[in-house]
Formats: structure tokens, sequence, C-alpha cells
């Protein structure tokens, strides 16, 4: 190992986490093996030259997030996460497996809630759920999904098991990273690339594109799919334009579309052109000022009520939020045996509900020891690490948790696992988590191999998120074998055809002749002159 | 206009739009060649550069060679080096003509070749050097340059060797029949997201050779580029005839164009090949006809001596 490694060990075993790189013992995995030896070539000046022109790509391609109103590029460490082939399986089956439970138990809410009579959730936790929209109750959306592209974030704990530690099924973001760091990556460490099989992220457009079409409200033959952004300041605008660019659709803004006779239309140059799926990147709360926030400048008005008469679908479909929301979290192993009739592939991480009062108890005894989160939060917003925060804020979360016992979960400090990240002169291993994506056709869920690995850029932190710090790697799944078929389609032999008159690059006879008659002749004058 | 400078307007047009051309292929395509095994790697090298028009000295053509062969080698007219460099040879030869900007961009560029590291990653920094400089050139052309005859015999150039640079592109799928041949097809002419907001969900091999073969619109598709050159060629010879044409640069570029437009077909990749030659050998004959008609003096004064 070059001596970008040097006090690697050291540091991976200070903090007690699995490392994805290596094995205890500085033995890298199998799965790094190539990651490994296109490092060891390098040495400190062509890492940071890489990273520094990784970095200058981003910045000029526009790769940003909004960040309290200034763009900031999203940092991409050159060292990629990488998933061997079994791992991956595993991964992607219990996506899908969340995926569909979590689309059961969303048409089972919004309808006869079942579960909740069943006995399985109380129905005390769903109705008090922040986003649970009576709004959009009782109706089945067209086209018949409703998570249509979520974001299930997994860890990996210190045994290196795989673990759900939260679920987004209402706007998950970042997919344009994992799009655009692929692209850098490429150029960035070209040498890892080399003879493996890493599977391609490049479909995910298309394959968003063709779920989305087929969700289209029945009976129109060509829909026309448009994004709909809360506009330029929004943290993932670049997010919105970059999926909305690769999809081929209009990115609108709410001041663009017309709700009437429950059908959505678009304001265009060639007058009013209907809409017949939404893919929605707003929140629920500013989407149609009619149901929510009256106030809302970035909805409009009306689209609800298409919804519900079936005229538009909207994509994710509103109310989601009560599917992430994190107490709903806890029960969703239960709800995959329910509704699937399944056992979880990917355990939850350990959670306490505050509401249990046994629980309740537990946890704020031993609060400097656990994370607490807020049920409705995301972007690592309002989350307390019990062992990094102070007595003041341990007493002041106290007093929150007994006001409100429903809004908060507790969960043990998990050790995410660490990959070697470039930190000033060396490697340093940091904490690292994973959010596969997958999109929903109605009849299959697509995982797309690989995901974002977000990595938390401070050492020893625990927060990924980019707001936070964090940054981001890209995340390479191996096949296990080449998935091209086997049989090879005949090639047209290639003809060479030759480049026509190349005038002047080699000067030919004649101009090498004029040449030296140039010279002389300017010679010649010159000895006139001095004669 | 001396039919001299005309020749090395013509000449500037095309070997501008060439490097520009191959450096768009480059590009898009080392991502590619990168992640082959180091035998494909070397197959799919050759290939390549069979499809750029040279052949491969030996059998250890690779992709250290292949970098040298398209991007750097300053003796061959294929490389963006070697066109870079004759652009700049063909404007100091009409340096009084050309705009000092035109010239002098050529110029900085031309010293700019040798700022750069000759591995992978350099020559992915390279081509968007390349890229940024001749799009420079032609803005600065287009801006300084009066739209008189100089300038048609530019655009001349230019739009011949486009025509002959998308052909290309379109033959590099036959190199890479494995992924998604056509995305790249496209990144190489910078269509994809023209392509995707004509196309919407229709995506494909076919639409994507259909659009940098027949659009009408995109300035890099093949239609677009004859049109372009026949436009130039009308204007260079205004002399409207009743019947027929004179001018055997027209005649060629205009039957190339229309056979395209007007041809009616059920399977397009299929004849793609076809289509391919029949473009290229259109351009190489319309850049004899123009040099004939324009240029051809030197020729006939030359001397030669008796052979006893």
């Amino acid at each position: 190992m070059s001596d970008l490694f040097q006090d690697y060990s050291e540091a991976a075993g200070r903090t007690g986490a699995y490392d994805e790189m290596f094995a205890p013992g500085q033995q890298a995995r199998k799965s790094y093996g190539q990651v490994a030896v296109a490092l060891r070539e390098l040495s400190l000046a062509d890492v940071s030259a890489r990273a520094d022109s990784m970095a200058r790509t981003f910045l000029d391609r526009g790769v940003t997030f909004d960040f309290a109103g200034e763009e900031r590029p999203f940092p991409l460490d050159i060292v990629p996460r990488v998933i061997p082939a079994d791992e991956w399986s595993v991964l992607e089956r219990g996506v899908a497996q969340r995926v569909r439970a979590l689309e059961a138990f969303l048409n089972d809410v919004y309808d006869k809630m079942t579960v909740v009579s069943d006995g399985v959730i109380p129905r005390q936790l769903v109705t008090t759920s922040a986003h649970f929209h009576r709004q959009v109750h009782g109706f089945e959306p067209a086209g018949g999904v409703r998570v249509h592209i979520s974001g299930i974030d997994v860890v990996r704990d210190a045994a290196g098991t795989f673990r759900v530690l939260e679920d987004n099924v209402r706007v998950p973001s970042g997919v344009s990273y994992v799009l655009e760091n692929r692209r850098a990556m490429a150029k960035g460490l070209p040498e890892a690339f080399g003879q493996q099989l890493i599977r391609p992220v490049e479909e995910y457009p298309r394959r968003l594109l063709s779920a989305l079409r087929k969700t289209a409200p029945s009976g129109v033959d060509d829909p026309t799919v448009v994004v709909l952004t809360p506009g330029v300041f929004n943290s993932a605008y670049f997010e919105h334009t970059l999926l909305a660019g690769l999809m081929g659709v209009e990115l609108v803004e709410g001041r663009d579309l017309i709700c009437r006779g429950n059908r959505v239309y678009m304001r265009t140059t060639a007058g009013e052109q209907r809409v017949d799926v939404i893919y929605k990147r707003i929140d629920d709360e500013f989407l149609d000022p009619l149901q929510f926030r009256a106030d809302s400048m970035l909805g409009c008005p009306g689209l609800v009520n298409a919804a519900r008469a079936g005229g538009v679908t909207i994509a994710n479909a509103v109310g989601n939020g009560v599917a992430d929301d994190k107490l709903v979290y806890s029960y969703v192993p239960d709800l995959i045996r329910y509704y699937l009739n399944e056992e979880p592939l990917i355990a939850n991480v350990d959670t306490f509900r505050l509401e249990e009062k046994e629980a309740r108890e537990h946890v704020l005894d031993r609060l400097d020891e656990l994370v607490v989160k807020p049920v409705d939060g995301s972007g690592g917003k309002g989350l307390v690490i019990g062992p990094d925060a102070s007595r003041d804020e341990l007493d002041a979360l106290r007093k929150r948790i007994i006001a409100d016992p429903r809004g908060w979960i507790a969960q043990p400090v998990l050790q995410l696992s660490t990959v070697p990240t470039l930190s000033g002169d060396k490697f340093g291993p940091r904490h690292v988590d994973l959010r596969p994506f997958a999109v929903n056709d109605g009849e299959d869920v697509w995982v797309l191999p690989g995901g974002l690995t977000r990595v938390a850029l401070k050492e020893g932190s625990l927060i990924v998120n980019s707001s936070q710090g964090g940054g981001s790697k890209d995340t390479w799944v191996l096949a296990d074998s080449p998935q091209v078929p086997v049989e090879v389609i005949p090639r047209p032999t290639i003809a060479v055809r030759e480049r026509v008159s190349v005038w002047p690059v080699e000067s030919n006879w004649r101009d090498s002749q004029k040449e030296q008659q140039q010279q002389q002749i300017s010679d010649a004058q010159e000895v006139t002159a001095n004669a | 206009m001396l039919s001299r400078i005309a020749e090395s307007l013509f000449w500037i047009g095309r070997y501008v739009e060439r490097a520009d051309g191959t450096a768009r292929i480059l590009d898009v395509h080392l991502e590619r060649l990168n992640h082959l095994p180091m035998e494909e790697q070397r197959s799919v090298a050759q290939e390549l550069l069979a499809v750029m028009g040279a052949r491969a000295q030996n059998e250890d053509f690779g992709l250290p060679e292949l970098l040298n062969a398209l991007a750097y080698d300053k003796q061959s007219a294929t490389s963006i080096a070697g066109s870079l460099g004759a652009a700049r040879e063909n404007a100091r030869r009409a340096r009084e003509t050309v705009s000092s900007g035109l010239w002098e961009s050529l110029n900085t560029t031309y010293y700019g070749l040798n700022q750069h590291r000759k591995d992978v990653v350099g020559t992915y920094r390279f081509c968007n050097w390349v890229l940024e400089r001749t799009a420079m050139v032609s803005g600065l052309a287009d801006t300084t340059v009066s739209h008189d005859e100089s300038w048609q015999f530019l655009v001349l150039g230019r739009s011949l060797e486009r025509a002959d640079m998308t052909a290309r592109m379109l033959s590099t799928r036959d190199v890479l029949s494995a992924g998604m041949s056509w995305v790249n097809m496209l990144r190489c002419a910078g269509a994809y997201e023209s392509f995707l907001r004509t196309r919407r969900a229709a995506f494909g091999d076919q639409h994507a050779a259909e659009f940098l073969l027949l659009d009408r619109l995109f300035p890099r598709s093949i239609v677009y580029a004859l049109r372009d050159a026949d436009e130039c060629l009308a204007k260079l010879d205004p002399s409207a005839q009743r019947v027929g044409f004179i001018n055997d640069a027209r005649r060629i570029v205009g039957q190339a164009r229309t056979f395209l437009e007007f041809h009616r077909t059920d399977d397009l990749m299929s004849e793609l090949p076809e289509h391919m030659e029949r473009v290229q050998k259109a351009v190489s004959q319309a850049s004899d006809a123009i040099s004939r008609k324009y240029f051809n003096q030197a020729d006939e004064l030359a001397w030669v001596g008796e052979v006893s």
C-alpha cells in the first residue's frame, strides 16, 4: 500500500466500525481488489490533481445543491464504494420487498384500514401522523401506484449486516448525483474500472419515464409527463432539471399549470396542453392551496381534485408521508409479514417507540447513549446524537420528549460502516450510508443497481447529510457474470475510409521546393542590400 | 479573391471541424474503451481508428497508440493535433485575409497543443480543451470575418466536414455494438438533450440514427450540414440557370441530400452503412469538384521534367 494509506488501519480500528474496503489486517476485500491496485499506483499529487479536477467538473456542470441560498458543489470522493454481486442481490430484493409492503400499506390506510382492524398497527398512530392526509382518503390514484419512486436508506452496522435506517416515499432526492458521479468517476479514476463488470446506472431516467407513462390515467394514448419543481431556489433544483432533461419532458412550476374540469393543462406557446402525469417534486403541503396550505405559491389549485377524479396521475401520490413516518417505520417488518406473508430480508435498526411508557422511561434514563430523531424529519434535521450532545441539549430534549412522545423515536448509536476517503493528504475511514432507489411501475419494482452513498467528511462524524457537511461516493455494483447474452451478433466488418486530401499537413515535394526557393530569394536580397 | 486564399479558408473550415468532431468522438468512446478487457480493447481501438479513416500500423495497436493517433500525432491529418496544426498553417498562408481574431485563436491553439498529459485522464481534459478552442475559433470567425465570399468558403468547408464527421459518428455504432450505443452516438454529436426533447419516449438505435441523419433542424445532422453546403455553393455561384447545373459540386451535394431526405425506408439500420458510404463519397467528390472549379490552377502550371 502506498503511504496514502499509512495510518489507515489504526484509524479504522479506533472507529470500531465495519470497513468496506479492508478486512482486519489491512487486507483489501475481494470486491475492492481492482480499486486497491489502481490507488496503489497513484501518488498524492495524482490523487489530489484528480480530486480537484473532479470538483471543478462538478462546478462547471452545475452539479450543486442549494444551501442557505448558495449553490454548492456536492463533494464527490475519489474512492468508490463497491458492493459485490451477492450482497447486492439481497439488498435489491429487500428493497423491492419493502416498497411492495409500503405500497400495500398506503392503499390500505387510505381505504378500509384492515391493517388497523386486524390489530397490526394502532389506529391512533396512523391518524396522528403529520402526513396522514384525509384529503386523499377513499380513492385509488389513477394508474394504481402510490410509491412510484422511493429511496430506502440502508446502513451497515459494526457486524457488517445491512439494516434499513429509514424509508423515503415522498420525494426522495439524490439520484442525479448517482448519474453524475458515475460520469465523473469514469474520467477521474479510469484505471479502477479496468476489467471488472460494473453495472450501469444510466438507464434510470428511461426506466423512470416508462414507469411514469405506464401509470398514466387510463385512456390516454401518448401521455404527457412533466416534472413539477418548486423553482430555482429549491435545494434539489439541479436534480429536477437533470431528470426532466434526461427524460426529455417539460420542467414546470406551479404557475405553469392550470386545472379545469378536473384536468390539468400547461400553458405553452401553442396554447394549453393537457398534462397526464406529474412527477411531483414539491411537498404535499404546498401542492394544492385549495386543500393544503392556502398561502402556497408553488402549487396549483385543483390538483388534488383532478387526481381524485382520475384526470391526472401524481407521482409520488399525495399522502405518502404516513408510510415514512419514523414510528410507522418501526412497524414495517410487521407490515411485510402482514401484507406479503414474507419475512423481511433486511432488518430494521432497533427502535424504541417513546409512546410506550416502559420504553420511554428506559430511554429517558439513557438519553446520552442513544440517537433520538423526530418522526417526520428528513435531512438529519432535529436529530440528537446522545454521546455528542451537551447536558443542556439533553435536558431540552428530555422536556420535548415528555411533552410530545408521539413525535420522537430513539435508536442505539450505530457505528456506520466506513470507506477510505481522501482528507487532506491521506485516506482516512469515514462513515457512509446507502440510498438505493426503486422505481415501481405497478407490475414490477426495479432497483437501480447502486444508489447514492453519502459520506460524512468529518472524522468520526455519523451525519452524512449534504446540508451538514456530507459528501458522496460513486457506488459500484459488480456483476457476477457478464450479463451480455452469450450469442454474439456478427458485426459488419469495418472498411477503412481513408482521409481525403490532407494538404498541407505534410509538405509535399512542391512545397518543400518552394520553401527552399523562397528562402534563397530572401537571402539573395539580403546580399544585394549589403553589397 | 485569390484561389489560393479561398483554398486556405476552405481547409481551415474543414480542419477545425475535423478536430472538433474527432475530440467529441474520442471523449465519448474513451469512456467505454477504458472499461473493456485488454484483448477487446485492442480490437476496438483498431476499429475505431478505421472508422476515423486510418489504418493501424501493427498488431500491438492499443489504447495508448489510439490516443496518439487520434489526439496527439502532429504528422497525421486524422488526429486533432494534426488538424489544428494544418488549420493554423492554412491561416498563416492567408494571414492577410483572415481577421486577426481568427488567426490569433488558431495560433494560440496550436501552441497549446503540447501542454497536456497524454494519458487517459489527460486526454479527457485535452478533448474538452479542444472543444472550447474550436468553438472559440468558429465564434470569432463568425463575428470578425465579413460574410462575403471568403466566409462562404470557410462555411462550405465546415459543412462538408461536418457531414463527413457525423457519418463517422454514426459508424462508431458498429464498433461498440454492446451497451447503449445510440446514447454514445448522440453524445458524440452533442445531440443527446436535443434528441430527448424532440423524441420524448421514442428511444433506440433507429430513432437516434434517424435524428443524426435526417433531422432538418439539428445543425450537426447530415441533412442540415449538406443543406448548409448547398446554400454556400449557391451563394458562391449565383448564376441562375433555367435548366440543370453546370456546377458539379452543387449537383453532388444536392443529390446526396435529396437522396437522404426523400428516401423511404422500412429498415434504416440495415441500410445505414450504405448511406454512410454514400455520404462520405459525396463529400469527397464534392470537395474534389470544388477544388477543380475554384482552386485548381497550380497543377496546370507545374513543370514536369521530361522523362527520357
